[in-house]
């Protein structure tokens, strides 16, 4: 009994890790728009839901082969996000960020309809399913390990752009002071165009990766999206490490909790465990105490 | 609205006798659920127009409906208690979320995605206690054997357009208490400078919380009524984050600043969702929440302060 049981936990522990790999790509994205523009995409869920939707088309409905719907439907979520901040955002830089906020709700309802008119409301797939690979008596989807890597390789591309690059530099040093580096000669709504393709982006990787787990319909954004925020501000927004952390974090919580009772246990526990953090780390989990 | 105005004593004697005269059940059905909605947005917009955007009301909605209907089904506890000990339970929930939220100065962004966890989590619980709440598919407190006042189930809409008419009016009531006393000047002076604000002398974190809890109680009572009304309560119509941003929506196409503002947006929304249902039929599916989108960010670009409130701010001009 105690063998079966311990197999059961390390499968709840492997899990949690392959989970954690997603959540922190997703985090990552509104983490890079948070860091560097100020502002929070409520709808950014919804931008992975309309990915979804991409890759589903372009694959399964008009038969585009994967090596090309992929990047495919990289680069259109990464135009939707520029659309978005050209659009939305822009015009409010200078207003309240509660109406950003509000604004990009606005944007949530708009595309969540938008898909149920368009798309309809029946859940869809693509209809492939990747061999399980078994290892003893624990069996995991090639479909998460190949998510796992997917995202992790994302974020190290992320990183070497950030760090490697000109506009990387660019992008870090306006995070750090808005003012300052307008003044130092630097087209500040450039780079804020650049940062939205590149979160946009990130949204349409992690698209990419989820619709290979998961079914997609209008909705599917709300499932995952509340997560994602919770796991930034844990990690203290627009903080990176704070936000790999905490992605790992909660996916473990979920992954365990879900292993005594219902998943929705994993995410109650996982709510749970966000709001007494906030109790003790206001800040997010890395914040020094000021 | 002055209370001396003899226009606004006329208005409400006609709000009055409506159902007296007029007895179409769809009007009065829709006019009920104006009511109470309008009463929920009042409630969300007492904190909201001193800057305190909570998207945590859908859970203290969820809260008031379910509460109310655990208790009666469960327990056979009449409403007339059921719906009080669900208001305390809103009361102590957003005691806990307020207070470290407050303490710890965790305003802006943070504060609504704090609370955006809390409906999170209340809607997970809704769906996770599936035995006893009936999950996803909904719940539906039982059909009264007695007396039909003592579990608040009336069959005719007449009963419940007064009823939500007069819970209504005491919301605006509250509004304007709040208006005239010394919180609304101690809120405003928060929402424009903590610092400030407390170094003038006012105890910022308990003025945010009153008014927090204030809201949130009446946001369970909303939540209740539309319970007993709909005798259907499903996470998704009375918890969760599409309802606190509906909330959200509302208050701001109406207005956020004035008392009838919400009242406004609800009329708006509303009859937006009921025209565009019967226009459409099935086919509206969608398309209300496509309108409310776009409107919604149009809004924020070219009319922050709402329907209502650039109306006033235009007559405010031209009477000067």
């Amino acid at each position: 009994m105690m063998e079966i049981f311990d197999i059961y936990l390390a499968e709840a522990i492997i899990s949690g890790i392959l989970l954690g790999g997603v959540l922190a790509l997703l985090a990552l994205g509104l983490n890079l728009i948070f860091g560097v523009i100020d502002v929070t995409w409520i709808c950014y869920a919804e931008l992975i839901m309309i990915g979804m939707y991409g890759l589903y088309y372009l694959y399964a409905v008009y038969g585009v082969p994967m090596w090309l719907a992929v990047p495919a439907c990289i680069v259109i979520v990464a135009i939707l996000g520029l659309l978005l901040h050209w659009i939305v955002i822009e015009p409010l830089l200078d207003a309240a960020p509660i109406n950003q906020l509000l604004a990009t709700g606005g944007v949530l309802f708009f595309l969540q309809s938008f898909a149920t008119v368009v798309f309809g409301i029946d859940f869809r797939n693509l209809g492939i399913r990747l061999p399980i690979l078994a290892i003893g008596e624990m069996h995991f989807s090639y479909a998460r390990l190949l998510a796992f890597g997917a995202a992790l390789a994302g974020m190290v591309l992320v990183y070497l752009f950030m760090t490697r690059t000109y506009v990387g530099t660019a992008i870090r040093a306006i995070a750090q002071d808005r003012q300052i580096m307008a003044l130092m000669g630097v087209d500040t709504r450039r780079l804020y165009l650049v940062t939205s393709a590149l979160g946009g982006s990130l949204a349409g990787l992690a698209a990419c990766l989820l619709v290979l787990q998961y079914d997609v319909h209008p909705f599917v954004g709300l499932s995952f999206g509340p997560i994602t925020f919770l796991i930034c501000v844990l990690g203290g927004l627009g903080n990176f490490i704070g936000g790999f952390v905490a992605a790992f974090l909660f996916a473990q919580i979920i992954s365990l909790g879900g292993l005594y009772s219902d998943l929705e246990w994993g995410y109650v526990l996982a709510f749970a465990f966000f709001i007494l953090m906030m109790f003790v780390r206001p800040q997010g989990l890395l914040a020094r105490r000021s | 609205m002055n209370p001396r105005n003899p226009l606004v004593w006329l208005a409400a004697a006609a709000l009055v006798a409506l159902p007296f005269v007029y007895k179409q059940p769809y009007h009065l059905h829709v006019l009920v659920l104006i009511l109470i909605w309008s009463f929920a947005y009042t409630s969300w917009s007492m904190m909201g127009r001193f800057g305190l955007v909570s998207l945590g009301h859908g859970g203290f909605m969820g809260v008031g409906a379910y509460v109310t209907a655990l208790l009666w089904n469960h327990g056979g506890i009449s409403p007339w208690i059921g719906i009080p000990l669900a208001m305390v339970s809103a009361g102590v929930l957003a005691l806990i979320v307020a207070w470290p939220c407050f303490r710890f100065r965790i305003t802006g962004h943070y504060f609504a995605l704090v609370t955006l966890a809390l409906s999170g989590i209340v809607l997970q619980v809704i769906t996770a206690t599936r035995d006893h709440t009936g999950g996803s598919l909904g719940y539906t407190p039982e059909r009264t054997k007695g007396s039909a006042i003592a579990a608040l189930q009336f069959a005719d809409k007449e009963t419940w357009y007064l009823i939500a008419l007069g819970v209504w009016a005491c919301g605006i009531a509250v509004w304007y208490w709040v208006d005239r006393s010394m919180a609304r000047y101690a809120m405003e002076a928060i929402s424009e400078d903590e610092d400030a604000a407390s170094a003038a002398g006012i105890n910022v974190t308990m003025e945010k919380i009153k008014i927090t809890v204030l809201s949130a109680v009446m946001t369970a009572l909303a939540g209740a009524l539309y319970c007993q009304y709909q005798m259907f309560i499903a996470p998704d119509t009375v918890s969760g984050i599409s309802v606190s941003l509906q909330m959200v929506f509302a208050v701001v196409v109406g207005g956020i600043y004035v008392s009838m503002g919400p009242t406004v947006g609800a009329i708006v929304t509303i009859m937006l969702a009921e025209g565009l249902r019967i226009g459409l039929g099935t086919k509206a599916v969608g398309w209300d929440n496509l309108i409310y989108g776009v409107l919604l960010v149009l809004f924020i670009l070219f009319l922050p302060k709402g329907i209502l409130g650039s109306l006033m701010e235009r007559r405010a001009k031209t009477a000067k």
